[in-house]
């Protein structure tokens, strides 16, 4: 595993994970409602819920509004996350009144490919009626990106492979294609991108991703060179903050101690 | 003072149930969005052997995996085909992958998608519209997505195009429950997913329940019975019928074996020797909640965490 600096000495150095969750989770700051999938993005929006953004409400896609688990779920419907939450909501209350109505102010997806706009593949690699893998599909990610107000997709491999100049099929679409199919586009799309090597951001439709914030150490000509199309690097390029002592003894001792999600 | 029962008693044994309303070459829907997946009503349609099925599930996970692998489905119809974070489908993603060992007709949509589908059906509407779609690949896969325009201009009047997806009326939807009475009142809480809609927009529909109450028990919260009676066919009482999904309140998720079902359905020999052991070499899901044995149920084993009763009220004679 990969393990980055910190500046404390006393704490044992944090894991790519930790930091990306960091990452994630200060990105979170002002906002309110919070479209979170299982994993990085739970653990992500439980540390901003504990900093930088105390009256986040979670909700899922199960339906669950305002979880507050007694341990980290296993799925997005696992049980813990029905007990003691705010409401329970049926499909088409989820999906039509809170989701297509615009109540979403950050959604969180991952992807198996992402293009330099931020639309997304989670269908297929290679052709959709003979694909080389076949992968689940949509689910709401689709519906996700069209109607949440902003979009942080997780992606820890990045690799030429999944950050690619043209998808093998667009599951999922950003605003620049909504409209150029005569749609008429809601948010702002993918606006941060947290890998194993950094963030990528953009902050309005038509804008590429650029590189903008690095973990320390990582080399910035590595990750153009891994990414499948001509990368632009921020000339205000960062490194991202090392996780403090606070935010790890959080991680570590009150969201996760169980290491659930954290190796 | 006298309960009396107006409904009908439509209590039936699952083999009866399938029989009766699941036929060959017909459409059915199970409902369940990892909550209240109705497993054993998979198995028993397995166990029968219905084929040439059009099957239509939301997540379509292992249940859907099975059936693949038993022949019962030449039609699925889908928004996500995936083992939710525990690995790979192995019978689906041969069947699309590879045609391995026979192609596989497969509609895809996106979740909302396929929820507006069955609040058309419940309706008896000829579409649905929905704000999906535009730039997505879907469309180019699957030609029931269409766009049509608004009869009703924006405030600059100008005309908003918007997708619609056509009606799914099922000719049966089954649904697992936590209760419900004989006649059919079906109460669910946690997660109720899109099970109320798929009901309503099905022709016939099956209901499996861990438990059949009586008619007080339901009359007693009325605002807990997500579908009435006059929507329901059958009622089944199948203790455990969600297994290895979770009943809230009665039993969690088996996430050991979500896990397991990746090396099970990787090798089509130990997926067809499982389904031997734990479908067709059993008569019913009694046999299998057996067969699961005591280790298993006390690692599934919930406590309690009970609801405030709620108080209707009752008008004071005067």
């Amino acid at each position: 595993m990969t393990h980055v600096e910190t500046a404390a000495a006393d704490v044992v150095a944090a894991s790519l994970e930790e930091t990306m969750t960091v990452a994630a989770a200060r990105a979170l700051a002002g906002k309110h409602r919070v479209f979170a999938g299982i994993g990085m993005p739970t653990l992500a929006v439980a540390l901003a819920q504990n900093t930088v953004a105390r009256d986040i409400e979670v909700i899922y896609e199960s339906g669950v509004c305002g979880a507050h688990p007694s341990e980290l779920p296993a799925t997005i419907a696992d049980a813990v996350l029905i007990t003691g939450s705010e409401a329970v909501l049926s499909m088409p209350a989820l999906f039509g009144y809170v989701l297509q109505a615009g109540r979403i102010d950050v959604g969180f997806l991952g992807a198996a490919q992402i293009d330099r706009f931020g639309n997304l593949n989670s269908s297929v690699i290679g052709d959709w009626a003979h694909p080389r893998k076949r992968l689940p599909g949509s689910g709401g990610a689709l519906e996700v990106l069209a109607n949440a107000r902003e979009v942080f997709v997780v992606m820890r491999r990045h690799t030429p492979a999944a950050f690619v100049d043209r998808l093998d099929f667009c599951t999922s679409a950003g605003p620049e294609r909504v409209l150029a199919a005569g749609g008429r586009p809601f948010g702002l799309g993918v606006t941060k991108v947290f890998t194993g090597f950094g963030t990528l951001s953009r902050s309005v439709p038509g804008e590429e991703l650029e590189l903008t914030e690095l973990h320390r150490g990582v080399d910035p000509d590595d990750v153009v060179a891994a990414t499948g199309w001509p990368l632009r690097v921020a000339s205000d390029l960062q490194t991202i903050e090392p996780p403090t002592t606070a935010e790890l003894d959080l991680l570590r001792n009150e969201i996760d101690p169980k290491r659930v999600y954290l190796r | 003072m006298n309960i009396s029962t107006f409904g009908v008693d439509k209590t039936m044994t699952l083999t009866d149930a399938v029989r009766t309303y699941v036929l060959p070459g017909s459409t059915v829907s199970l409902e369940g969005f990892t909550h209240a997946i109705p497993t054993a009503a998979g198995h028993e349609i397995i166990r029968q052997g219905i084929t040439g099925l059009t099957l239509v599930r939301m997540t379509a996970d292992i249940v859907v995996d099975q059936m693949l692998a038993a022949g019962c489905i030449d039609t699925l119809v889908s928004s996500f085909v995936g083992n939710s974070s525990a690995g790979s489908l192995g019978e689906i993603r041969r069947r699309i992958e590879r045609s391995d060992p026979a192609p596989l007709t497969f509609v895809e949509y996106s979740h909302h998608g396929l929820v507006c589908r069955y609040i058309a059906g419940a309706k008896r509407l000829p579409f649905y519209p929905i704000r999906s779609y535009f730039g997505s690949d879907l469309p180019s896969v699957n030609d029931e997505l269409r766009v049509v325009n608004s009869p009703f201009p924006l405030e600059d009047g100008s005309v908003e195009r918007v997708y619609v997806v056509p009606p799914i009326n099922p000719d049966v939807t089954v649904i697992h429950a936590q209760r419900a009475d004989r006649a059919g009142n079906v109460q669910m809480w946690g997660l109720t997913g899109v099970q109320a809609e798929a009901v309503f927009a099905a022709r016939h529909a099956i209901v499996t329940v861990e438990e059949i109450v009586d008619d007080e028990v339901v009359r007693s919260d009325p605002n807990r019975t997500i579908i009435p009676s006059h929507a329901i066919d059958a009622v089944v009482e199948v203790p455990m019928g969600a297994h290895p999904s979770f009943a809230q309140g009665y039993y969690d998720r088996d996430n050991e074996f979500y896990r397991a079902w990746a090396g099970i359905s990787a090798e089509p020999a130990r997926l067809r020797a499982w389904l031997q052991e734990w479908v067709y070499d059993l008569t019913d899901h009694q046999e299998y909640v057996a067969q699961l044995g005591g280790e298993t149920r006390e690692r599934l084993r919930v406590g309690t965490a009970p609801s405030v009763p709620v108080d209707y009220g009752t008008r004071i004679p005067r």
